[in-house]
């Protein structure tokens, strides 16, 4: 680090703290989907970034049907298409439960290599409708530029919007989950499934619900996804591997492990990159948290249950 | 030889079955396929070896490793640096910057053999390190998940983020192991050309000799105590813990063989093939090995060699024709394999098939109820 004075030490910690912050944003919008459907239901799904995925294109053809028939309303195109990205990962989430989920809860394993399968149906979709190309869709002007606070700073807006947007879905996802009938309800499921089921509370609506809510997450994080890069039918299953280790990390089944292993996960792999080479810095995270593992397996943060 | 015929071959019904695939590999296949085609099923019956030791891992163990393609590929690399060392002596290298080191170091500016490349020269080393390294690995790796009692879900999670590491690993240090492109251009092993005609037949018979005996000793393992202290575990971890076995010394032995049949199976393929790559050691070839494992049954050796050859048939046929539909149909096969038939081709032959051939063969002794699959214990069972 000779070459480096003080001063540009500062910079590069900020800028490339900040671009582990956007990392971080996206990797914890992914990874509470996963810690809702792992944690809470002990359901494996390999398909979640194929969620994120779908997330992702709706934004894509909003923004393209927005320009094309109202170019008036671009500014605001985004937020709407935010809700409908949950919409629809919500729906076909629901869907993928009914079919298919639900007959493998008895079978962990078993679901993780039948969602693999339909991570596979899904991507050759999307290739089929989209093409294999990756697309961008066209952003709002107000998501452009960055704010320096300093001449050797330089802070993107997308990643603050990013980061404002996980924000909201983290709140959201406590208070759905810790002060609403329903989050009671799922956690009564997760804890005690026939007691649930014995004192009236409808178990099967319970996974079901709980499954979509994890894969319209899913699909807000595609959302934001796009304002920092390009879609393509793989960009879901790129951050698979990692989702499920910041899930495993942080604690099943605990958000605020979440939080904390996706930021300590996001925050190392964005600052080794930039001494090591890219590669090297994904892979000595990884190999850390594997470590790390070994030595605490139930996770940073767990409940403490008597198994 | 009573013991022999009993434990090694598994009886009556596991000799029948062995000579049906003996005589499939050796002499249907043979005289059948040209010698291209013969060759890529003698690639395909490499993964067998995967498939194999996950049908022990996996459909005995109850422990589903999505890392098999790491030791595969380990053995595979190992093979290959031997030969890519003998096809880069100094001679025909004559024209690189620096003589006698493989191309693609020569490519990346490397100027000195890495000093772990430089074992690989001795053709016992490697042979050993072939068995050996994966083994190591898979040892440690299972040692400190299984001894604190990680297990399920959460192995498969780590194996994958494994097989995901050697990916990027191999990937990014490309001057040390060819990188993207993996170990290409191999001619000869201690001095003996493999990429003849005669060779390959050969390779070919050697492969598939390989591949019964690894069947056979892992039908010895599992028709001995151990076999059947495997199936309880998997069944019930806890009780067979409480009976006073350590369970995890159980699983190590398990995970670790199944990682040097797979690695066996790795250096077959650098043979037949000629080339290493990154892209076979990943996290798609190594979940696609499940699939092997599970078209052909889980629980049956010998059906993973037929849901092998099966799965990659398809693979290739349809890649051929329908480039698209590969994808749709991979996944409609994971999907309808784990949903309707758990048990596999094995599982179809024992509802279908086997009822008529026995009453076709008139035997009317008692049926043995067919070895149903249990489902891997969960967390969530643990805590009802």
């Amino acid at each position: 680090m000779g070459g480096y004075s003080i001063s540009d030490l500062w910079s590069i910690v900020v800028m490339q703290g900040f671009s582990g912050l956007s990392l971080f944003s996206v990797l914890l919008l992914m990874a509470l989907g996963l810690a809702i459907i792992f944690g809470q239901m002990g359901v494996i799904n390999m398909a979640h970034g194929e969620f994120m995925t779908i997330g992702a294109y709706t934004i894509y053809l909003f923004s393209k049907v927005t320009e094309q028939y109202f170019p008036a309303l671009m500014p605001y195109y985004f937020v709407i298409a935010i809700f409908a990205a949950f919409g629809i990962a919500f729906a076909a989430g629901y869907l993928v439960e009914y079919l298919l989920i639900r007959h493998l809860y008895k079978r962990p394993l078993d679901t993780l290599l039948a969602t693999w399968g339909l991570s596979l149906i899904m991507q050759q979709i999307f290739r089929t409708v989209f093409g294999a190309r990756e697309v961008s869709a066209t952003l709002p002007d107000w998501l452009m530029g960055s704010w320096k606070p300093t001449p050797d700073i330089d802070i993107p807006l997308n990643g603050l919007f990013v980061m404002g947007i996980s924000v909201v879905v983290t709140a959201a996802v406590i208070l759905f989950l810790y002060r609403s009938t329903w989050g009671l309800r799922v956690r009564a499921t997760t804890q005690n499934r026939v007691m649930a089921g014995s004192v009236g509370i409808n178990t099967k609506k319970i996974d079901r619900v709980t499954f979509a809510v994890g894969c319209g997450i899913a699909g807000i994080a595609g959302a934001t996804f796009t304002t920092i890069a390009s879609t393509g039918p793989t960009s879901g299953s790129l951050y698979i591997v990692d989702t499920f280790l910041v899930v495993v990390f942080g604690g099943a089944g605990s958000v605020v492990g979440t939080v904390s292993s996706a930021f300590s996960i996001a925050q190392a792999q964005s600052i080794l990159t930039f001494f090591l080479t890219n590669a090297m810095g994904k892979v000595v995270t990884l190999l850390t948290i594997i470590i790390i593992l070994m030595l605490r397996p139930e996770g940073l943060f767990t409940s403490k249950v008597r198994k | 030889m009573n013991a022999f015929y009993s434990n090694w071959l598994g009886g009556k019904k596991g000799a029948i079955e062995l000579a049906i695939l003996a005589a499939f590999i050796f002499i249907v296949m043979p005289l059948w396929l040209d010698i291209f085609r013969l060759n890529l099923v003698g690639k395909y019956l490499t993964y067998a070896f995967a498939a194999v030791g996950l049908v022990m891992v996996w459909g005995y163990g109850g422990i589903l490793s999505l890392g098999q393609g790491v030791f595969f590929g380990l053995g595979g690399y190992c093979m290959a640096m031997y030969l890519k060392l003998e096809a880069s002596d100094p001679v025909s290298t004559a024209h690189q910057t620096t003589p006698g080191i493989p191309d693609f170091m020569d490519w990346n500016q490397v100027t000195q053999l890495p000093l772990f490349w430089e074992p690989f020269h001795s053709l016992i080393f490697t042979l050993a390190a072939v068995i050996m390294v994966p083994l190591v690995l898979a040892y440690v790796i299972s040692t400190a998940m299984f001894k604190r009692r990680v297990g399920g879900v959460y192995f498969s999670i780590i194996t994958q983020a494994i097989a995901a590491i050697l990916t990027i690993l191999v990937v990014g240090q490309q001057g040390m192991t060819g990188g993207i492109n993996g170990i290409t251009d191999l001619k000869t092993l201690h001095g003996w050309n493999i990429n003849t005609e005669s060779a390959k037949y050969i390779l070919y018979y050697v492969n598939g000799a390989l591949l019964l005996g690894v069947i056979m000793l892992c039908r010895f393992i599992l028709s001995s105590k151990f076999g059947r202290l495997l199936l309880a575990m998997r069944d019930k971890e806890d009780r067979v813990r409480f009976s006073g076995y350590d369970v995890a010394n159980f699983k190590i032995f398990t995970f670790s063989m199944g990682a040097m049949i797979s690695a066996i199976g790795g250096a077959m393929f650098i043979l037949q093939v000629g080339f290493m790559s990154p892209s076979l050691i990943g996290i798609v070839p190594s979940i696609e090995m499940v699939i092997f494992a599970a078209i052909g049954g889980r629980v049956s050796l010998v059906g993973a060699v037929y849901g092998t050859l099966l799965v990659n048939y398809g693979k290739s046929a349809f890649s051929e024709s329908f480039p698209s539909l590969w994808l749709l149909f991979m996944g409609a096969l994971f999907i309808g394999v784990v949903m309707f038939f758990p048990n596999g081709l094995a599982g179809l032959y024992d509802v279908y098939l086997k009822g008529r051939v026995e009453s076709l063969a008139g035997k009317f002794k008692k049926k043995n109820p067919p070895a149903i699959l249990t489902p891997a214990k969960t967390e969530l069972q643990n805590e009802l």
